[in-house]
This record gives structure tokens, sequence and C-alpha cells, in this order.
């Protein structure tokens, strides 16, 4: 053989490499997914049987969810409602709180930042769920059993840290020439605050901020724990239910999963590039 | 949960030097600033600081660590969680990182298998842990009917033997993940200077050369701050296991994180789930320690 056509050769056995390794992948990553939908569709029977596809797929267990016309998605409107109030509340004090705390440690320069720094760090290191236990009698003491308060207490606890070393660091960008500008105008710490540092931090608070609303949304363990009555439960709460009754009628789990699992794809794929510009901000310096 | 890497990117950059000497804050502005971190204050205190002396308190009884001893499933679930965390982590931080190289190349094939590719992570964890448990059901599940199908043969009891059970745990892992650490790795990659691969293809190294000589060098770093991270969050894991296995079959693949909670709200003993989750302090607070000591070295910034 050749040099060029030994080369060629090599190429090609590559390329069919690659292209073995996509479908791969593909179907590792379509199965589980696929499997969501394929339950979905199927009729109340069709679940247990052994075909692969339904036979005879149907829309019924969405209409179900939508309706709310099966007993364990009696309230799953109500269900998504909390989901998505816990999980707004949970944005907007993680951007509240991380702003203000960025700002102050790296814009007013105080003498021990480090120490709101190091505890940032520190809460980030702790895995969530090794306080449940605690939290849960500690949100006992404080009258917040079977409250919402207390799950996004939780959640924002654990969104902050990471939204104050995203909002310092970007905040770095931020010529603090600007601080001194406004400061020799006469402009107070809150001016400086609304109407310098918060405008310029656009981008990394619909970061940070999609950040927290998909943590809580995604959330099962505390609000599972904390929140017991149906009308206060969130969806995966629900959805972990079902799980539970001897029935277990799983298209219309599937379904009510699937609608449940809408939305975050739809905010993740809308918002993939300022989130992956938002989680690239740090610095791998090579 | 989330980490950040990066890319050297101008426009980000920090712009002004750090030298710039200001005066310490003084007066209404010492104010404004107590005034301002007094919410992230109270809420560390409130919501970290109190439960982890809260629970440290719950669980220094010595009599719940003897009882821990006693119980026949405490062992078995330290294994399990070792067994997890060596082969979940490490296994898909592997696969992540050489899968980063497959998304490095151009065409808009890859593109779109990436868009494809980061739909676990994209999609919320408890509805693909409920797919994946049911997919797995040996009787009417998707894999078994395929497998059938396929060779008609029965397909293995995948969450009825303890060892493919704690497998299949492993499996939901890492599909889970294995997208959110790929990206991660294609972010460190991007920051790689190209000149770096163009001049070592001049000089003839193959792709294997440019890997081992120049990505791994390059990535070693923030490698291992990925591996105690994960690791961290993978000891932290609930849902993996209480919706794939859910601890069985008979409490065979329970971990620390979630049998603590088996038996802190199952049992109805906090000390003794407090106890439970505290006996994985002798591995998490090295890793704890490791990874603050490479975060100050600055080489990878959270």
């Amino acid at each position: 053989m050749s040099v060029a056509s030994r080369a060629r050769f090599d190429r090609r056995l590559t390329e069919l490499g690659i292209g073995l390794l996509s479908v791969v992948l593909l179907i590792w990553t379509l199965v589980p997914l696929y499997n969501m939908v394929r339950v979905a569709l199927q009729g109340k029977e069709d679940v247990f049987s052994s075909n692969v596809f339904p036979t005879a797929p149907t829309l019924d267990s969405f209409r179900t969810a939508i309706d709310e016309s099966y007993w364990l998605l009696e309230n799953f409107w109500g269900q998504m409602g909390n989901s998505l109030y816990i999980g707004l509340t949970v944005a907007f004090l993680t951007l509240a709180i991380g702003t203000l705390t960025s700002f102050t440690i790296s814009r007013m320069r105080i003498r021990r930042g480090w120490m709101l720094t190091n505890a940032a760090l520190l809460t980030y290191a702790i895995p969530m769920s090794f306080l449940a236990i605690p939290f849960y009698s500690i949100m006992g003491k404080y009258g917040l059993t079977d409250n919402p308060i207390a799950v996004i207490a939780v959640e924002v606890t654990f969104a902050t840290p990471y939204a104050i070393f995203i909002f310092k660091q970007y905040g770095a960008s931020i010529p603090l020439e600007l601080d001194d500008a406004a400061r020799i105008d006469g402009a107070s710490p809150p001016q400086i605050f609304f109407r310098i540092y918060l405008p310029l931090m656009a981008p990394a608070l619909v970061a940070i901020g999609t950040y927290a609303l998909l943590l809580s949304w995604n959330e099962y363990l505390y609000a599972f724990l904390l929140l017991s009555s149906d009308g206060h439960i969130t969806v995966p709460v629900g959805l972990g239910k079902f799980l539970n009754s001897d029935e277990a009628p799983w298209n219309y789990l599937m379904a009510a999963a699937i609608i449940y699992a809408l939305p975050p794809m739809a905010i993740y794929y809308a918002f993939r590039r300022k989130m992956s510009s938002g989680l690239t901000m740090g610095g791998v310096k090579g | 949960m989330a980490i950040a890497t990066t890319v050297d990117n101008p426009a980000v950059a920090p712009v002004v030097s750090r030298s710039v000497r200001r005066s310490p804050l003084a007066g209404t502005d010492r104010l404004w600033a107590l005034a301002f971190v007094t919410p992230y204050v109270a809420v560390f205190c409130a919501f970290v600081l109190y439960p982890v002396g809260y629970g440290m308190w719950l669980g220094s009884d010595v009599a719940s660590y003897r009882q821990l001893l006693a119980d026949p499933v405490f062992p078995s679930a330290v294994v399990n969680t070792l067994i997890y965390l060596l082969v979940a982590v490490n296994l898909k931080l592997l696969l992540a990182l050489l899968l980063s190289g497959l998304f490095m190349g151009r065409g808009w094939w890859r593109k779109l298998l990436l868009l494809i590719f980061i739909l676990p992570w994209a999609v919320p964890g408890i509805p693909s842990f409920i797919s994946i448990h049911w997919m797995l059901n040996s009787q009417w599940g998707l894999i078994n009917n395929a497998i059938w199908a396929l060779f008609q043969v029965d397909g293995p009891p995948w969450l009825d033997n303890a060892h493919l059970a704690l497998g299949s745990v492993i499996y939901a892992h890492i599909w889970k993940w294995l997208p959110f650490w790929t990206v991660i790795f294609l972010a460190g990659r991007m920051a790689v200077p190209r000149e770096l691969y163009e001049s070592a293809e001049v000089d003839g190294a193959g792709a294997l050369d440019r890997f081992f000589h120049i990505t791994f060098p390059l990535l070693g770093g923030l490698y291992l701050v990925c591996t105690l991270l994960s690791t961290i969050w993978a000891l932290g894991d609930f849902n993996s296991v209480r919706f794939i296995s859910g601890g069985g079959p008979a409490l065979s693949t329970h971990v620390l994180a979630t049998l603590g909670i088996r038996n802190a709200f199952e049992l109805g003993n906090p000390a003794l789930g407090m106890a439970t989750v505290l006996s994985a302090l002798p591995l998490l607070i090295p890793l704890v320690v490791l990874l603050m000591r490479q975060l100050r070295r600055g080489e990878v910034q959270l």
C-alpha cells in the first residue's frame, strides 16, 4: 500500500470508529427517555405486555394527567403551581442574597470578607442530604412543618454559595473605576448597587436565576421530608407517591413526568448559551 | 449543582488591577455593608451552622453507634457506598474526559449529537430515574422485552439481584451525570491553546501522544477537582439509590445517605440516622480538605 492510500485507509477507519461511537452514544442517551415516552403512550393493559414499541399508541394518559382524572393526579396542576412558586421564590432570594453578598465582599471591600467566602465554600462542600435529619427537626422547632417556606429556606441555602462564586468572578470584569466615579458624584452604596452593579451583572443574573430555578424544580428529598399535605407537595414528591401505591399506573405516571420535565427542558435549551457562558466564567489557567 | 471552568475569554478577563488602594470603610458605608451581608449571614447561621451543630449533637450519642454497628445492614451499606463512589465517579469522569474529545471536532453533526447527548442532564432526575426503574423491571421492562425480542431468552433480574441492582444504580448515576462532566471537560479543553496541538502535530505527534502529553497534563488539575467534587456529591446522592433499587432487594443496596434517611424517618430514630450519616465523615473530611487545598492553589476556580 502506498503512503497516501494508507493514510486514506486510516482516516476511513477513524471515521468509522467515530460513527460507531456516535450511534452507541445516541442509543445510550435515548433509551431511558424513549422508555418514558413509550410507557406514556401505552394503554392501561398495554403497560404489562412484552412489547418494545407500543402496539396501540394513545394520548389517553396525557389527557388523564391534564384533566387530573385519576386519584393520584387529583392535584397535579396544584403541584405544578407549588413547584413553580417555590422555584421562583428560590431564584429571587438566591439572586438577592447572592448579589448583595458578592457586592459587599468585592466592591465594598469589607474586612474579613474572606470569612464569608469560606463560609460559602464550606456550604458548597456539604452533601445536601446529610443535613436532612437535623433540618427536619429544626423546621419543626421553627413551626415550619408542612410549610413551603421550609423548602425555600433549604434550597436558597444550598444555591447561594455557587451564586456568590459566580457573581464574584463575573463582577471582577466590571471596572472599579465606575464605582469610584459614582462615589465622587455622591452616590450611596445602594445607588451604586442598583444603578451600576446590577445592570452590568445581568448575564450572570440570568445564568444564576436559571440555575436556582432548576435546582429547586428538580429537588426531591427536602420537599419529600418537609411537605406532607396534598395541597403543599411539589411534583417530584407527587410522582414519588405513585411508587408507593399498589396498582402503579405507569402510563399515567410517565405522562405526568413528561409534562413536568418539559418546562425545565425548554428553559434549559433556550438559555443554553447564557448558562454555558455563566458556567464558563471561572478560570482554568492551562 | 454546577461548577465552572473556563475559557480564556478576553471579554470577561479582569480588567482592573487589584492593587488600587482604597480607604477602609467608614461611617454610613460601614452600616450599609453590614446591612448588605446580614441576609447571607442570617441564612448561614440559621440553616447551615445550626443544623450542622444540631446534627453533631444528635449524632454524639455513643449508644447509637453501638446500635449501628450491630445492624447487619450497616457494613453492607458502607461497602456499597465505597463501590458506588469508586466505580460510578471514576468511570463517569474517565468517559467524560474521553467523550469531550469527540465533541471538540468540527462538523454540524457533532453539535447536533451534543445537543441530544446533554438531554439526560436537562431532564429532571426523578422522571428519568422512575423510567429507568420501570425499564429494568425483569418481567415487563423495556430492556428485558428487547432482549426477548432479539434473542428469545429471558433477561437477567436487574433489580432482584443485589449485585445487578447496585450495578443498575451505578448505571443510572453515570447516565444522568455523564453529560454534565463532559461539558465541563469540553470547556477545559477549549481553554487549551490550539497552537499547542498544531505544533505537536507538525512535530509528528499522534492522537494518543497529544492526549497524554498535552490534554492530560493541562487538564490534570481540573480532573482532580472534578473527581473530588463528584465524589462528595455522590456521597450525598440519595435519589439514584432511592428510585432505582429503593435500597433493595432485602436492603442489600443501601448506601449511607439512604440508610441514614431510612433509620431516621422510616425507623423513627433520628439519632441512629445521624450516626449513620456521620460515619461518612472520615471519608468526607479528607475529601473536603483536599478540595479546598486544590482550589486555593488557584489553578481551577469554582
